[in-house]
């Protein structure tokens, strides 16, 4: 099933353009500060912005020296000191306390904070709040959208699923609305918008909003993507749960994928030195099997390494000028492709050690059974089992989640006991996110709304409800499954080299209910038909389209779907709706998500840790 | 873990737990093998100068030039001599960058900024460009903000509410009628921007009494939520305490002020703020953890003085014989359970560091109990206390092999932790299941017990089948030809 450039395929837009603008801004902001200066970086953005930039560039704006920003006295010595951080609350204190005891040591600097993506009020007032307001001055950085591939952007904003799935806050929704402005102001306005989620709906309003207070910036624009499909990650939580086995996935659950490169250690090189290696499109050996099934890329691997081999061969017998000819036209391109293979099988060689030794298969084998729902003692008692081993803390709790979600049920066991008394606020966590959901739900909620609507004016009253609908979430998984078809009926084996529908990535078991729905709106280009679904999913008020009814769009970018995801999305969607693409009506998907993420990602977003 | 390679290659091309059933069976590893062969064998050809097409990597393992890895020279070279300073500049080839041509990007940076008024020296450059397709992508970059102050007081709350969304200073000042207040309120939710709500909680903090505030607050659960947060990320901790208590959510106030332990590093003052949690109106099933979180606690402290005094004081053979590795401190109840097994497994049961004593105090079931003392016994090699551990005796005096969590589990631990061949065979023995036993048997190498169980399945071509598994000259091998020309045997095949 690798699949090579189709010639069907409609073209992707040029994202590289939202690099050299970032890169372009974060010059001009830097510019701001004239003369040297000392460069203090949040951990988090480095990544991104090794992405879009390099230490030459910083220099020619007169960046002296670069520093983390971590809790520790700056040493730096530069009369001009820039902050590039994320707006977060320890990131004012850190400068506040730099700034006070140059303050206190009678010297004065020059401080500048540039905020990326955007500044929060909470950061300023505590600014103000410390007494330096004033002393430094701010700006923003408006880089949300990082092209991680041609088909990828990612607003590397990880914190976003918490923020808003755990505690509500709705801070990063002016972000995504921001960032889709600027996607529809560079490629032009879509024609036909959908959603799914509350979330989504409250993006999609305030970006259009911001559409019409800048009226006329898109007008008159051909639309180069014909759709958006905007979703917000608690519509599906079981498919971010499940063990990732195509390729791409499995490769960010063993290696965490880190903004579009991995860190691939000795184990894999056969060196003794580790190596990051950026994967994307770009690797072309990486690229045919990206969103294979694992168990199909040995034997393509195998083959490669053939092919290699016989093109190397053939230098025997040349004469001087072949051998010439075969230096300088194929022997970069067969070292290059020579370098990413033998990565490539190291890291499989690699994956498969570790899975054999945490038992995979059995693990797969108890996953599947949740999302089909039948040998579900079996599977409780396997988790039992996991737990009581100490497999890993955040393992277990991912199954529990899985467990939880697909039974409708609270599946707490003795986790606190295993791993440490804090998972107490972890659980607490995870049911208020909706990741744990409780076996009797809705009781004790009915009665505090209940009690909170008679103190109520009419007006507010349909907030409430928004509200707390969200908060006693209660799972239909199996209802919804049978609804949607997305346990496959395999007559016979399910043959994962010539995959037949979505499935494919979680072995032919279940096709993701987050692809299944984009797949179904987009066929009917409405929600007509899927009400029973969307009720299922708590999400009769949040489910939308738009259609413009304007006849501007060419057939052409009807064909390109862009895809939102609000909370992340994970490879085995990513790969999964790239099938799809193939599959019906050579389209091509577009995606745009949060971050990128896994199940252990989720997982570890619930867990509390001191501040 | 101390396996050869040749061992590792027979053990995967033999075990019967892969990640994944293929079509071909084994090929698929001995396939990749063989790839990894021929792709290494073309190492001697490529290995000359890869510099050309690799990307320059430091020591670190980072792309030389990158961000990530100049900031790491920083910090390692922070409190270096200047001359030290100067090595690294031109180790990261800065000193060169002078030389280096500006990047000719079609897009030049004055590009995006035209249309708006600024300074003169951009607006020569942009005014040249203005024909060029290159449109205004960053509309809102050109002006610093702070020129846009606005103090105007005429803003109806929409219009400022918007104007909070833009990032622009707005006063707030003006709104001091509590209907006024709670419009703004009104507006920014309906806006739906979390910022913006936060900013407009900010100002009804500062100018409501707190009673007020609350009181309003709770029939706006989003803006409800919007506080909460604000205040758990300044950390006003008492604030948030007397919000809930308000709101009458006395789990949350409970779980908040538990929270809180987390931020204390002293255990004892740990333990004495947990004190305080215990009797918090948690969730019946939470109470008990949080009473179990201050006994052990408690227990830690108590075991740690000890084990320290002892440890430093030299004259007890398991700590010289095997180091401590960390504080057992705020660790869970299991890694407690096991470090008692570990170091107190002989201890008497009125003893706090007693592995018998924790098990009762906490009630460890049964199965955890066996796991972990199984676990920590294998790893000191004591293999008659793992032999005691699934020891019974019935009431008739005889003894009898039991483990509750199922000996095909104790094998795997057992394997894991490198036990030998005779002890690992003893256990892969008492596995009922035969299937599963041959499984492990085949697995882990205990031939004998293979070569046994085939004999009791009067199964010959098994036997003769894996009689190609064992070493050549082995008595294994002897024992199977023994077997094989034995007249006592009816094969079933």
């Amino acid at each position: 099933m690798a699949f090579p450039h189709r010639p069907d395929a409609p073209e992707l837009p040029d994202f590289s353009m939202l690099k050299r603008l970032a890169r372009d801004q974060l010059i001009y902001l830097l510019e701001q500060l004239p003369g040297k200066k000392d460069l203090f970086i949040e951990a988090d953005l480095m990544s991104p912005l090794d992405r879009i930039a390099n230490v030459s560039i910083l220099k020619q704006h007169e960046v002296d020296k670069l520093y983390k920003v971590e809790n520790k006295p700056a040493l730096s010595s530069n009369e001009q000191l820039c902050f590039l951080v994320r707006p977060r609350i320890k990131n004012m204190r850190y400068i506040a306390s730099l700034v006070n005891s140059d303050k206190l040591a009678g010297r004065t600097r020059k401080y500048k904070v540039i905020f990326s993506p955007q500044k929060f009020y909470a950061c300023e007032m505590v600014l103000e709040e410390e007494g330096i307001y004033g002393d430094v001055s701010c700006d923003e950085w408006a880089f949300s959208l990082l092209p991680l591939d041609v088909d990828l952007l990612s607003m590397e904003l990880p914190e976003f699923f918490r923020d808003y799935f755990l505690e509500g806050d709705q801070r990063w929704i002016n972000t995504v609305a921001q960032a889709l402005h600027l996607l529809s102001t560079l490629y032009g306005p879509f024609p036909n918008c959908y959603g799914i989620g509350r979330c989504a709906k409250m993006a999609y309003e305030l970006w259009r909003n911001l559409e019409e207070e800048e009226d006329g910036e898109t007008k008159g624009r051909r639309p180069e993507i014909g759709h958006i499909f905007l979703l917000d990650r608690d519509v599906d939580f079981v498919t971010a749960l499940c063990s990732q086995v195509v390729y791409e996935g499995l490769v960010d659950d063993t290696f965490r994928i880190k903004c579009g490169s991995v860190d691939f250690g000795p184990e894999v090189t056969s060196s003794d030195k580790s190596l990051k290696v950026l994967l994307n499109a770009e690797d072309k050996v990486f690229n045919e099997i990206r969103n294979e099934h694992f168990s199909n890329v040995f034997g393509f691997l195998s083959q490669k390494a053939r092919n290699l081999q016989a093109q190397y061969d053939r230098r025997r017998g040349m004469d001087i000028k072949q051998m010439k000819n075969f230096v300088s036209q194929e022997l970069k391109g067969l070292k290059q492709e020579h370098r990413l293979l033998s990565l490539h099988i190291g890291a499989c060689e690699s994956i498969m050690k570790k899975k054999t030794k945490q038992d995979f298969q059995e693990l797969i084998k108890t996953e599947h059974a949740l999302l089909e729902g039948f040998n579900i003692r079996e599977s409780t008692s396997y988790i039992e089992e996991h737990i009581d081993r100490q497999v890993s803390p955040i393992e277990s709790l991912r199954l529990m989640c899985l467990l939880s979600i697909t039974e409708n049920g609270d599946a707490r066991c003795s986790l606190d006991t295993h791993y440490g008394p804090e998972h107490l606020l972890t659980f607490s966590n995870l049911r208020r996110a909706g990741l744990l959901t409780e076996q009797a739900p809705g009781d004790t909620l009915t009665a505090v709304e209940s009690k909170v609507s008679k103190l109520v004016t009419d007006k507010a009253a349909g907030k409430i409800t928004d509200a707390f609908s969200s908060l006693a979430k209660r799972s239909n998984f199996r209802a919804i499954s049978k609804k949607l078809n997305l346990i496959p009926r395999v007559d016979g084996e399910y043959d994962l080299k010539v995959p037949r529908d979505m499935a494919y990535v979680f072995s032919g078991a279940y096709v993701p209910l987050s692809c299944r729905i984009i797949e179904q709106v987009l066929e009917r280009r409405s929600w007509q038909g899927l009400d029973e679904v969307v009720r299922l999913l708590n999400c009769s008020d949040f489910a939308f389209t738009d259609m413009t009814k304007e006849d501007k769009a060419s057939s052409e970018s009807l064909r390109l779907i862009l895809v939102v995801f609000l909370g992340g999305c994970t490879f085995s969607e990513i790969s999964a709706l790239r099938f799809l693409g193939r599959e019906k009506g050579k389209r091509e998907f577009i995606f745009l998500t949060t971050a990128v993420t896994n199940s252990a990602r989720l997982m570890e977003a619930m867990s509390e840790v001191k501040a | 873990m101390n396996r050869t390679k040749g061992d590792e290659e027979e053990y995967w091309n033999s075990s019967k737990f892969k990640a994944f059933t293929f079509d071909d069976e084994d090929d698929e590893l001995s396939q990749l093998k063989e790839s990894k062969r021929a792709v290494n064998s073309l190492r001697d050809f490529v290995d000359d100068d890869d510099d050309d097409d690799l990307e320059r990597v430091s020591w670190s393992g980072e792309p030389v030039g990158s961000i990530s890895w100049s900031i790491r020279e920083t910090a390692g070279n922070s409190g270096s001599t200047h001359e030290g300073r100067e090595q690294l500049k031109s180790r990261n080839s800065f000193s060169s960058y002078a030389q280096l041509p500006k990047p000719t990007s079609t897009y030049s940076l004055s590009s995006f900024f035209r249309g708006r008024t600024r300074p003169g020296s951009f607006q020569s450059l942009s005014d040249a460009l203005s024909d060029t397709p290159a449109k205004s992508y960053a509309p809102e970059l050109g002006r610093p903000k702070g020129e846009y102050r606005d103090y105007s007081n005429d803003w109806s709350p929409s219009d400022t509410v918007r104007r909070l969304r833009k990032g622009k200073v707005c006063s707030l000042e003006r709104f001091r009628s509590l209907q006024d207040k709670l419009q703004l309120l009104e507006e920014a939710v309906s806006m739906h921007d979390g910022n913006v709500i936060t900013a407009v909680l900010i100002f009804l903090k500062r100018t409501l009494s707190k009673e007020i505030l609350f009181r309003e607050l709770e029939v706006r659960q989003v803006a409800l939520r919007h506080l909460i947060h604000f205040l758990k990320e300044i950390g006003d901790q008492k604030l948030l305490l007397d919000l809930f208590r308000f709101l009458d959510r006395t789990e949350e106030l409970a779980l908040s002020h538990y929270r809180e332990h987390l931020n204390i590093q002293d255990p004892d003052k740990r333990k004495e703020f947990l004190k305080t949690c215990v009797g918090l109106p948690f969730s019946a099933e939470d109470s008990a953890h949080i009473q179990d979180h201050y006994t052990l606690l408690e227990r830690q402290i108590i075991i740690e003085a000890n084990d320290r005094h002892l440890e430093s004081a030299g004259q007890t053979e398991i700590f010289r014989k095997h180091p401590r590795k960390a504080s057992i401190l705020n660790m869970p109840l299991v890694t407690t359970l096991f470090y008692s097994c570990f170091y107190h497994y002989t201890e008497a049961e009125g003893t706090f560091s007693s592995p018998i004593n924790l098990k009762k105090t906490f009630k460890i079931p049964d199965k955890q109990y066996v796991l972990t003392a199984l676990a920590a016994r294998a790893k000191l090699r004591a293999w008659n206390d793992v032999d005691a551990l699934f020891t019974t005796k019935n009431w008739l005096g005889y003894t009898k092999k039991r483990a509750p969590i199922g000996f095909h589990r104790v094998v795997e631990i057992l394997h894991k932790n490198n036990a030998p061949v005779q002890i690992l065979q003893e256990y892969v023995n008492l596995v009922e299941d035969v299937d599963t036993k041959l499984n492990l048997a085949t697995k882990f190498k205990c031939h004998d017990v293979v070569i046994d169980t085939y004999r009791d399945l009067k199964d010959r071509q098994q036997l003769l089948a894996y009689r190609s598994k064992v070493d050549k000259g082995s008595a294994e091998e002897e024992k199977i030809d023994a077997l094989l020309s034995s007249s006592q045997i009816r094969w079933k095949n």
